[in-house]
């Protein structure tokens, strides 16, 4: 049964009261393959592996089945800087 | 010949089973002695000349960038055992993997994010190693 981005997006925005969560889906439907940004207060103070463990932990059954999985994870201060540069 | 077979199939199958379960290479004790006390290593899809995946690929030429070119590699894709053991062994979902001091580091996103900002020339400093990124002049 593969996951679509929304169902993902919605686990993590509840689990992590994520305040921005943006999944794609990068196997072309087959739902195996995804990127993924994380924004929660949650990661504040927590070193990228452990940040990484909260986001592998909330999708835990779901990563038993997708094989490509590759994550930002950032803190609401650091997606508001990020998204200043860019702009 | 074939009836002497038959009769002892059974027994030297419990016995070759009894084998793999003990000395399973998923196990922990085996992938202790893999990392344990070893510099760096790395579990990967492929080898480091032949990577069989791009995030496997990306974590070879990081190190690579940074000089480091000695490292233990494990092709997960030749051991299925191995492939899960590790993943059970740092609760880790995905392979690479990424192990300096006994200690897991991170996988692929770890590994660019800490290349990109700067600690992975500390962590290698950690292991003794120096960064080859160190020796670059500076673009003034």
């Amino acid at each position: 049964m593969p996951y679509t981005p929304a169902e993902l997006e919605e686990k993590l925005r509840t689990g992590l009261d994520a305040t921005h969560v943006k999944i794609e889906d990068l196997s072309d439907g087959c739902g195996a393959k995804f990127s993924c940004l994380t924004v929660s207060s949650q990661f504040e103070g927590k070193a990228l592996l452990q940040r990484h463990r909260l986001v592998n932990g909330i999708l835990a059954e779901e990563l038993k089945t997708i094989h490509a999985f590759s994550q930002k994870t950032l803190t609401p201060q650091q997606w508001e800087s990020l998204k200043q540069e860019s702009s | 010949m074939f009836r002497i077979l038959q009769r002892f199939s059974p027994v030297k199958r419990r016995a070759t089973t009894l084998i793999c379960a003990r000395y399973s290479t998923g196990s922990k004790e085996h992938i202790d002695g893999l990392v344990k006390e070893k510099n760096l290593v790395v579990f990967m899809k492929g080898t480091p000349d032949a990577p069989r995946c791009g995030f496997s690929n990306a974590v070879v030429q990081i190190l690579n960038m940074h000089g480091v070119e000695k490292f233990d590699a494990h092709n997960v894709l030749e051991d299925e055992d191995l492939r899960q053991g590790v993943k059970d062994y740092s609760n880790w979902p995905t392979i690479p993997q990424v192990y300096m001091q006994g200690e897991f580091l991170g996988g692929c996103d770890i590994m660019i994010e800490m290349h990109k900002n700067g600690e992975l020339i500390e962590e290698l400093k950690k292991a003794g190693i120096r960064s080859a990124l160190l020796d670059i002049p500076e673009e003034k």
